[in-house]
């Protein structure tokens, strides 16, 4: 096994395109090592893409922000604006791992591992953020919610790595926010994460929504029926019902150690109602 | 009895009470592991290594029941950098009925050669079957891929009600329930039947105006432990070997392996490494055999290590349970029956706990008419291992859950109700023997008179309430105090230290010396530095080895005495040993100045040689221990997660000698039964096999899911021990499943029969309570 540390997104392209797919791109490796050592993958190459400056910055962008695919959860916490705006979005990267774990993961491997439980991703989708794919052929942009085509499987082809994901411009009185269910309190993995992000008029009236559903389907879900029962109304409870049974009729669980079917879809419209009042509140604030 | 009984809360500065003679012992002294641990300089199971090591790997059944036709490891043999391969030919087979009582366990050697190594059949997913060693790890687990092994798969069966049914697979085909009278002549899964009590119990329950009934059941748990099993095996070519491991009891550890490999004992030297977490699951053996065996045959050292899935399939667990429970009681309160039947797992081999829980089940409570039935219960799992008060939280989780809903019929006070039918000293037992001084009365009235309890609820929360007992033992026990040339001394035992004993063994020896605590080096002694010990478990150590070690300084006194007595040339009778110096006694006294213990050393060579002291003993007279513990919880109505939000222990722990680790026990025994009644449990997929083993998906507590536990430390003084010790390590572990299933109940009004209460479970009942 090789390990390699291009400096360039090129020179990433480059290596990630010659090793015709048997190479694994190292972020954090706070998957990937563990997989490594599991001796789940054995990869002829390991591509580190710290070392390329696009993906450890954080900028402004079209009055969002361009987050580097390698940037951590301990650096999005940092950011001085960042968490103003996304508090949803860093907080659900914060959830993933250890404090010492989180010197390591980001946001981009914690998407392209492509765990159907994993706690960015449903945060990202409802912030509707963009992922920036370079690649053999040029760049592209991928919506999130598009990336993941299965457990560990994406749509990222032979050479693509995520460079950068885009977190878009917020509107006044926007708010987001994520939740997950874990038995524990932390160091787990979640039985069902929800991310609801909403934005309000003037009068309380809410004018756009997005919910990302995690851990209940193959992939992480854009759950537009339950965004729908939002918009157009003052997100007051009779409107979050018919959201949360949104939410539930959108899951595909499966029973599995970590959770029933029943227990996962009951729980997700749980928590969807209660990440859709903590985001109204922040939309209020803002 | 003039008992000297107090109350000490847990505050940092109580370094003495009412210890005005006592100058170590009751104060929180730093420890002597302290710096080594957090250092990093500690050496654990798999810290040592030897020139020419090789890496061992076992080859693990995955099958949780099958014949094994044949193996052959000709293919992995003649892998380049492949030392040695060991199977079932490898071990001498044990003779039926080898028994030999080990801890709290009991040690069946037939079963034991198959449980290190399996024989006729692979009994459980991840059984050993054949090991391995190699020059490096990636060879040696190269080498398993190679070994050929033909199995005949066969039904297998995991719940212990369904072991018991008539058309069960029959794990052993000749197990004939021990126990029964008459004998069955079919042979079934019960190893076997206990049971206990006294009177009558349809007498007593002709008694009773209240009669509950419940039945229970838990699912089996691991012990934890951060620190995998781990070993290091060297095999000389004259048949001297020398192992090194992470064990509580590296005597108990050679007699196991020698037995195993067909030995003699004392060939054999074992040295225990620092242990990162036992709790009774490292009182057994497993690597360390095959080690040895694999060291044999390739005269090469050999290192063996089990990953954390390894642990799981492979060691330990806690059983599984099914049980019922009906007690009756009277209008006023008073308990008039209490029957129980437990029936446990055992895992594939045969000696579950049933008998101690049994005996525990109803140990609290002054029973004219009592009766607990136990049944030792076979199914294709790992054999269970000892865990922390074997057995005793599992009936007393049925019992105490059973209590709580009598105290609730009858409108009492739970801690009022379990007053009026506490036991006290000179009461019989509900298992047998008369209790001499306990503290069964004075945990429950210091739970009821402290701020936790009379502290009043939030809105939503519950709080519960449950009182266990642990037996406690004493054993076999060897010290040694070797006298340095400045008088400092050096104090050896044989026990390994898991819950602080180098400390209290140390502050023991300096009190009854009379010397400065840091002149005692304590330190645990290879097998071949002492004589036998009893390994570290059943809460023994600081009371048998604190006998060992006040026996042993008395003997070091006595000597320095005589030198003084010969240097002074008076009679033995005309020297004590006062604040560590010998003074001429009796008329003689003021006639010659103190000799310290530095003076004595610095001449010892002229005054007869060096100076040894040393004592041995099987202790008796170990001090049971009562606890009761408050916990208050919150429910998640809509997500059924239940939150601890305070936790109080409270203990009789005879004499603390040093407070400090004696709340480290009590806080860790509250917290495993947290993960053990909220989230721990093994979860079998439907061919057997273990779908969660590892920390991620086998739920124990993490730190921000505890609350700070406050400890209360009772002292009724065990006067069969020089500083009146009872054991405190394993009763804290017995309360706390039942206690938060009573607050659980208090907050909901939902009484839970199963363990764990974990999410789904708790919104399940929720949703269906309406």
């Amino acid at each position: 096994m090789r390990y390699e540390v291009p400096e360039t997104v090129d020179a990433a392209v480059a290596l990630l395109a010659a090793a015709n797919g048997s190479a694994r791109i190292l972020a954090g490796g706070t998957d990937l090592l563990v997989q490594l050592r599991a001796g789940l993958v054995e990869p002829d190459v390991v591509v580190d893409i710290k070392k390329i400056s696009q993906t450890r910055q954080v900028t402004a962008q079209d009055g969002g922000f361009r987050v580097g695919a390698a940037v951590t959860g301990a650096e999005l916490d940092e950011h001085p604006d960042l968490k103003k705006n996304w508090p949803g979005v860093v907080e659900a990267a914060e959830l993933i791992g250890s404090t010492q774990v989180q010197g390591r993961a980001t946001m981009g491997g914690n998407l392209c591992n492509a765990s159907p439980a994993a706690d960015s991703v449903p945060a990202l989708i409802a912030a509707a953020a963009t992922c920036q794919i370079a690649g053999p052929d040029g760049e592209r942009t991928v919506p999130v919610e598009s990336i993941c085509t299965g457990p560990g499987k994406t749509i990222l082809g032979t050479g693509e790595f995520v460079v950068s994901l885009i977190l878009p411009a917020r509107p006044p009185h926007s708010g987001d926010a994520y939740l997950r269910f874990i038995p524990r309190t932390e160091m787990d993995i979640a039985v069902v994460g929800v991310g609801v992000s909403l934005t309000l008029d003037g009068a309380g009236q809410c004018i756009a929504a997005r919910v990302g559903l995690g851990a209940v389907a193959a992939t992480a879900l854009l759950v537009t029926e339950a965004a729908d029962a939002l918009v157009g109304t003052a997100v007051d409870e009779g409107a979050v019902e018919k959201m949360q049974q949104a939410v539930r009729a959108a899951c595909r669980p499966i029973d599995d150690k970590r959770g029933t079917i029943a227990y996962r879809t009951q729980v997700s419209g749980v928590l969807a109602g209660r990440a859709c009042r903590i985001a109204l509140e922040r939309a209020g604030e803002h | 009895m003039a008992a000297v009984e107090k109350i000490i809360e847990n505050r940092i500065d109580d370094k003495t009470t009412d210890s005005k003679a006592l100058k170590w012992v009751g104060t929180r002294a730093p420890r002597p592991d302290g710096v080594d641990k957090v250092t990093g300089r500690a050496k654990f199971g798999a810290d040592t290594h030897l020139p020419n090591m090789l890496i061992g790997k076992v080859l693990r059944s995955p099958h949780a029941h099958a014949r094994i036709l044949s193996i052959d490891p000709s293919a992995a043999l003649a892998l380049p950098g492949v030392k040695a391969v060991v199977t079932r030919d490898d071990f001498p087979d044990q003779p039926a009925g080898a028994v030999q009582p080990a801890g709290e366990m009991i040690i069946n050697y037939r079963d034991m050669t198959r449980n290190i190594m399996a024989r006729e059949k692979a009994l459980y997913e991840g059984h050993a079957v054949a090991a391995v060693a190699a020059v490096s790890d990636r060879v040696a687990g190269q080498a398993l891929t190679l070994i050929k092994v033909d199995y005949e798969v066969l039904p297998h069966v995991i719940d212990v009600d369904e072991a018991m049914g008539a058309d069960a697979p029959l794990i052993q085909e000749d197990l004939i329930t021990e126990g029964m009278d008459p004998a069955p002549e079919k042979p079934s899964n019960i190893a076997k039947r206990v049971e206990f009590g006294h009177g009558d119990i349809e007498t007593g329950f002709s008694q009773a105006q209240v009669v509950i009934e419940r039945e229970f059941k838990t699912r089996p748990v691991h012990q934890g432990y951060i620190e995998p099993h781990a070993c290091l095996a060297s095999f000389s070519e004259d048949g001297q070997a020398d192992l090194w491991c992470s064990t509580q009891g590296h005597y108990v550890a050679r007699g196991h392996c020698a037995t195993l490999l067909g030995m003699d004992v004392s060939k054999l030297r074992v040295t225990s490494s620092e242990i990162g977490g036992g709790f009774g699951g490292k009182t057994v053996v497993y690597l360390e055999p095959v080690a040895l065996a694999l060291s044999r045959k390739a005269c090469q050292p050999v290192k063996m290590v089990m990953t954390r899935d390894e642990v799981f399939r492979a060691s330990g667990p806690a059983c599984g349970t099914s049980m019922q429970v009906r007690i009756g009681a009277t209008r006023e309160g008073k308990i008039t029956a209490g029957d129980a039947t437990l029936k446990f797992q055992a895992g594939a081999f045969a000696g579950s706990p049933v008998p101690a829980a049994a005996m525990c089940a109803f140990a609290p409570y002054d029973l004219e008419h009592v009766r607990s039935v136990g049944y030792d219960v076979l199914v294709n799992r790992p054999k269970v291992a000892a865990y922390r008060a074997p057995g005793a939280p599992l009936g007393e989780y049925a019992v105490e859950s059973v209590i709580d809903e009598l105290a609730k019929a009858l409108e009492l006070d739970p801690i009022e109700f379990r007053l009026l039918n506490a036991v006290r000293e000179g009461v019989d037992s509900s298992y047998g023997p008369k209790f001499g001084p306990i503290g069964c009365i004075q945990t429950l009235e210091a739970a009821r008179d402290h701020d936790h309890y009379q502290t009043p609820l939030g809105s939503g929360q519950g709080r519960g309430v449950a009182t266990g007992y642990w037996f406690n033992i004493g054993g076999q026990t060897s010290a040694t105090l070797n006298l340095s040339e400045d008088g400092s001394v050096a104090l050896v035992v044989g026990t390994p230290d898991i819950g602080g004993s180098r400390a209290s063994l140390a502050m023991m020896t300096a009190e009854t010396l009379g010397i400065e605590l840091d002149k005692v080096r304590p330190l645990v002694g290879d097998t071949s530095a002492l004589g036998y010990n009893m390994l570290t478990g059943g809460s023994r150590v600081t009371f048998a080895g604190g006998i060992a070690v006040v026996g042993a300084a008395e003997d070091l006194i006595r000597q320095l005495c005589e030198r003084a007595a010969l240097t002074w040339d008076l009679p033995l009778d005309d020297v004590e040993w006062i604040e560590g110096e010998a003074r001429p006694a009796n008329g003689r006294a003021g006639s010659e100045a103190p000799m310290s213990m530095a003076e004595i050393a610095k001449d010892m060579a002229k005054s007869g040689g060096p100076i040894v002291g040393r004592h041995s003993t099987n202790a008796q007279g170990a001090g049971p221990s009562f606890g009761t513990h408050v916990v208050d919880v919150d429910v998640d109505r809509e997500t059924g997660r239940v939150s601890v939000t305070r936790y109080t222990v409270v203990q009789d722990a005879g004499k603390a000698i040093h407070p400090g680790y004696v709340e480290g026990q009590y806080q860790g025994g509250a917290v495993q039964g947290i993960g053990w009644a909220l989230n721990e449990e093994y979860i079998y997929d439907e061919k057997g096999k273990i779908e969660n083993a590892g920390f991620l998906d086998y739920r124990v507590p993490v730190c921000s899911d505890v609350p700070m536990i406050d400890t209360v430390i009772v002292e009724v003084p065990n006067p069969e021990h020089p500083y009146g010790v009872r054991g405190v390590g394993e009763t804290p572990i017995v309360p706390p499943l039942a206690a938060i299933s009573n607050a659980v109940e208090n907050a909901l009004g939902i009484r839970f029969t199963e363990l764990p209460m974990s999410p789904p479970r708790v919104l399940a009942a929720i949703e269906q309570a309406g």
